[in-house]
């Protein structure tokens, strides 16, 4: 199967058990299981091949300039990896099928279970940096969701954030970690990476990449000091707990450590970094864990320590240290995904996890205690199990590591942490299964269905065959990843029995020490109670809580709610920019001679200046303002035309029409008059900011118009190809349909977006308490006696037709004379506009059922048709074609596909226009108001003149 | 002319400018209108001013030609500006219908920063 299909699948399969729930919890678990089964047979068929020492790879180029590619590869160490995540996730989601409780949405948890999964088996087959990061910021998402499965516990909520903001943040410090190392090598595909060594070592940079990828990978693994975070993780549902803290989350920062073993390792940096964050975390976690009266508790401590004794024995940076850890990430998977199983169990049963009030239950629960005796004993490092042929080769490679020229430091140390570990594995037997029955259980222990105990159970049958029998099972596995992590082929021989070594010594000493240990644990305890140690829930609390108040001062500093502000300092800033730039340039001389201005232009200048001026002077009158800047369009509708742009002269003028007859349609439901609350001094202020601005870009205008181009443009190539390449000889049109006729494109979906937001606003506004006030409003001018005049409508039936004829007159002239479909469209709304004015909105719109939405879609859905149809001639999108047609009456005329497209943007804007207005009249809707007739003074009609008022 | 279009321009700024900085929604509205209309202009005008020159070809007389390429540009601007316009038209009275104000800022910050608002 390939591998892009593999890692796909749990994500694919993710939606079944969210829908199949309604099946039934079987038909959920069981997509999930089959789904996780297909993923796991998948890898298995490549099984073979990885053992044979090949690689398999999948390769897609996504963006090779970029270094972006999805691939994937899959060796040893991978296969490893993604057998344990599908492997244990097959044996979790059986597990939880029996665990979760009918209160338990269980479809949504099988559903984050397999979006986790998908994301962890990403990480251990790709290739590409890049992707593996990707995953990796997918798996802390997903351990979100997990670990915060139970909404209602604060203790989920808070736990699930405390995770997602320390391996989030680690992950932020690994994005920069790996994007050096891509940088340095120059690729970002792992396997190209990996062949670096040398060139990554010699680098300047190989210190920061290094912290950075280990910031990452301890955080994820939670090492210390960021251990923390995975005791509060346990607020999980049990399977959550034993999938993320056994197999998968936590290790994922040992696989990158492991992957990146290669180029990273062997350096004096990385021995001193990796293997003392991993025995002081080994040390640390075996410690708190014996002190832990809560199950899980002690196992989260145990698996912190553990994966301690891990990173220690991958920072030793010897072939045969990471052997030794290659084969404790199998060993502690096995034994540690079984006992937390079987404290699920327990906890299920019995209904608490607290030690301290179990106990006997050896007799109630005989299968869950010879479970849990067999991976305790293993977690111990008792012969014969797994567990104890990792921890002889643990401690048989400490026994001869010096830290800083110290012999003795490591050895002890790990000696130490063995002894611990061996004492809360006893413990874990002893204080919860051994001892007497008792009678104060909160509820009634007895062993679970098969179901429940049946995965753990295969576990541990694992873990009794893989000490045993370790050198045929593990062994070619082992060998493989080896070769993968080491990227050479250190010779791999496990056995149970290493003869009479320092390391068994150690280990004996260990055991017994542990037993000692539990038999003194209530002194002990006693002990560790008295002595002050820092929790470190509250300093991360504080260190949030600190940042959180930061942030808020920050945001609430420069973010205030005052638009005013914003727009200062929006406009002050582009000021001082643009004068820092025009002051840091050099200004030719003008090249231009300056054209000599007419009267009508000076004419049309003093409009402008005198409206703009009354406008400023006279704002607090809206609906004057209004009519001013109706001037202030006009002229430049002129200028435009006088100055060759008729095209833009047409499209000004009538989105001038439509502009005003908005604005007035809402000014009607706003105050009319702005209030005078300005202190002069702010106003001074304003206009002294406004004047230069306005200062500065004339003078760059002016600038602009008297120099020539700096440098050639490409206005030449559109007039010279306009009729030869596009059949059309306005020059303007055609760049718009034609040339840049997927800008065009974006630009009417833009326009369609804008009236859908219009649409929607319009919704939310009347689907509030604000319909209440609409409906029984009243106008607050006084209102027109005759709202539909007669002369008004009867002109406006009479100019709808000739306005349509004008809109289809500019649009079909628009290839080569001014005009096209923006002008046509807005030319066609304003006449359908004017029904509305003259005879009301309601009137008009019973008469006129037209559904603006559908326009709107037909016409974007026309244009892009259009575009597409230059594909069925090998061309790109939006190719046109055109020809001459000659019909015997009429004479030859062109066609050209350019005009469907236009067609296309006629609609949507007629659609857009229209939708927009639309909206806005239904906020003037009040009962009884549409009229029945066209006109309310007809002299034609014997009735009673009705006069209603309508806006 | 230049003179006359480059003050036309830097005074249609000016207003669209003072007019932003205002503290309702209508003159802010119109603020937008009118920094858009300097800017079309502005636009428009960095393809150089010609008189009679349309970019419309002529196949019978070889005629001197404006620049079509800023024409093209500012006029999807005008229709985009159209559908911004609108938007905002509808966001500032709905702002206005439900909560009864049309002061752009929020009214902590009001108080806060009365003076320079």
């Amino acid at each position: 199967m390939s591998l892009f299909l593999i890692a796909a699948l749990p994500f694919l399969g993710a939606v079944f058990p969210a829908l199949f729930i309604r099946a039934g919890r079987n038909a959920s678990a069981s997509s999930a299981g089959l789904t996780t089964l297909l993923a796991f047979i998948g890898l298995m068929l490549h099984a073979p091949a990885i053992l044979r020492g090949e690689v398999v790879t999948a390769r897609f180029d996504w963006l090779p300039i970029l270094g972006l590619n999805a691939n994937f590869f899959l060796d040893g160490l991978g296969f490893l990896f993604a057998g344990l995540i599908l492997g244990i996730g097959l044996l979790i989601i059986l597990y939880a099928r029996f665990y979760l409780s009918r209160q338990d949405p269980m479809g949504q948890f099988y559903t984050y279970l397999l979006l986790f999964q998908g994301a962890m088996v990403g990480i251990v087959t790709s290739d590409n940096i890049l992707l593996l990061l990707i995953f990796w910021e997918l798996t802390s998402l997903s351990s979100f969701l997990l670990i915060g499965y139970w909404k209602h516990l604060p203790e989920g909520r808070q736990g699930a954030r405390m995770a997602l903001t320390v391996t989030g943040m680690g992950g932020l410090a690994m994005i920069g970690g790996m994007l050096i190392l891509g940088h340095i090598v120059g690729s970002y595909d792992l396997t190209v990476i990996l062949q670096h060594k040398e060139a990554i070592q010699a680098s300047p940079l190989y210190l920061p990449a290094l912290l950075l990828i280990l910031a990452g990978c301890f955080t994820k693994s939670a090492q210390f000091p960021f251990h923390f975070w995975l005791p509060h993780a346990m607020a999980a549902p049990t399977p959550v707990s034993a999938y993320l803290h056994s197999a998968t989350m936590v290790k994922a920062g040992i696989f990158l450590m492991a992957r990146m073993w290669p180029v990273l390792a062997g350096t004096p940096e990385w021995f001193y970094i990796v293997a003392t964050a991993g025995l002081v975390t080994m040390v640390v976690g075996a410690v708190i864990a014996l002190f832990k009266d809560d199950l899980k508790a002690l196992l989260a401590f145990s698996t912190v320590s553990h994966l301690g004794l891990i990173t220690m024995l991958l920072g030793f940076g010897t072939k045969a240290a990471a052997i030794a850890a290659i084969f404790h990430i199998i060993n502690h998977a096995t034994f540690k995904a079984a006992l937390f199983m079987s404290a699920g169990i327990v906890d299920h049963e019995a209904h608490t996890r607290d030690i301290k009030r179990l106990g006997g239950l050896r007799h109630l629960m005989p299968v869950t205690f010879t479970i849990a005796l067999i991976a305790a004993l293993s977690m111990a490092g008792i012969a014969p199990l797994n567990g104890f042929i990792s921890k002889e080769m643990m401690l048989e490679e400490a026994s001869h590591t010096g830290w800083l020229g110290n012999a003795y430091i490591i050895p002890g140390l790990a000696v130490f942490a063995a002894l611990f570990s061996a004492a809360y594995s006893f413990r874990y037997i002893g204080h919860v299964f051994l001892g007497p029955k008792r009678e104060d259980y909160p509820g009634h222990p007895h062993d679970p269905g098969f179901g429940m105990w049946a995965a753990p159970a295969f576990l541990v049958v694992l873990v009794v065959l893989i000490g045993l029998f370790s050198g045929k099972i593990a062994e070619p596995l082992v060998q493989v990843v080896a070769d993968a992590v080491t990227q050479q082929h250190p010779h791999v021989h496990l056995k149970l029995w290493h003869g009479v070594t320092p390391a068994l010594y150690m280990s004996i000493f260990a055991v017994v020490g542990g037993l000692l240990a539990l038999l003194a644990h209530g002194r002990l305890e006693a002990i560790w109670n008295a002595l002050p140690r820092p929790e470190a829930k509250v300093i991360f609390d504080h260190i949030i809580a600190a940042l959180t108040f930061v942030a808020d001062r920050m945001t609430a500093g420069l973010h205030n709610g005052s638009i005013t502000r914003y727009s200062l300092v929006m406009i002050l800033f582009c000021t001082g920019v643009s004068y820092v730039a025009f002051d840091s340039g050099t200004l030719p001389a003008a090249t231009r001679t300056v054209q000599e201005a007419g009267p009508l232009a000076i004419l049309g200048w003093f409009a402008l200046v005198v409206a703009t001026g009354l406008i400023l002077r006279h704002h607090h009158n809206r609906l004057l303002a209004l009519i001013l800047i109706g001037i202030v369009g006009l002229v430049v509708s002129l200028a435009f035309n006088y100055l060759s742009a008729p095209d833009l002269a047409l499209t000004q003028i009538s989105v001038e029409v439509v502009t005003i007859i908005l604005m007035l349609l809402a000014l009607n439901f706003l105050p009319k008059e702005t209030p005078r609350e300005i202190p002069q001094q702010t106003r001074l202020r304003d206009a002294a900011i406004a004047t230069v601005g306005g200062l500065g870009v004339g003078g760059l205008i002016y600038a602009l118009m008297v120099r020539d181009f700096a440098a050639g443009t490409i206005s030449d190539y559109h007039l010279a190809n306009s009729y030869k390449g596009g059949g059309g000889t306005n020059v303007v049109n055609v760049i718009l349909v034609d040339f840049r006729g997927f800008d065009t494109f974006g630009e009417i979906i833009v326009l369609g977006i804008a009236a859908m937001v219009i649409f929607a606003l319009t919704e939310a506004v009347l689907g509030s308490k604000v319909r209440a006030y609409l409906l029984n409003r009243k106008p607050d001018l006084p209102q027109d006696g005759d709202p539909h005049p007669l002369m008004m409508v009867v002109a406006t039936r009479v100019m709808m037709p000739l306005a349509l004829l004008v809109a289809a007159y500019i649009f079909f002239r628009g290839h080569n004379l001014p005009g096209g479909g923006f002008i046509a469209g807005l030319v066609a709304a304003i006449a359908i506009v004017m029904q509305y004015m003259a005879s009301g909105f309601g009137w008009a719109a019973e008469r006129q059922r037209i559904f603006y939405h559908g326009v709107i879609g037909a016409g974007v859905l026309i244009a892009a048709a259009t575009g597409m149809g230059a594909w069925f001639n090998d061309l790109p999108f939006l190719t046109s074609a055109f020809g001459y047609i000659h019909w015997a009456p009429l004479e030859e005329f062109e066609w050209a596909t350019a005009a469907l497209f236009d067609l296309g943007v006629f609609l949507a804007v007629v659609g857009a226009v229209l939708l927009a207005l639309e909206s806005l009249s239904r906020f003037a809707w009040q009962p009884g108001m549409t009229s029945e007739h066209a006109m309310d003074i007809n002299p034609a009609r014997d009735d009673e003149p009705k006069i209603k008022s309508e806006v | 002319m230049e003179i006359l279009v480059a003050s036309a321009v830097g005074i249609m700024t000016a207003a669209g400018i003072y007019l932003i900085l205002r503290r309702r929604t209508f003159p802010v509205i119109l603020g937008l209108s009118m920094l858009t209309y300097g800017v079309n202009v502005f636009l428009f005008a960095t393809g150089r001013l010609a008189i009679g020159a349309p970019p419309i070809l002529n196949k019978y007389a070889d005629v001197p030609y404006t620049d079509p390429l800023p024409q093209a540009l500012v006029l999807t601007a005008i229709v985009i500006s159209f559908g911004m316009t609108a938007v905002v038209v509808m966001i500032a009275l709905g702002a206005y219908l439900s909560s009864r104000t049309d002061d752009i800022n929020m009214d902590d910050a009001a108080t806060e920063t009365g003076e320079d608002a």
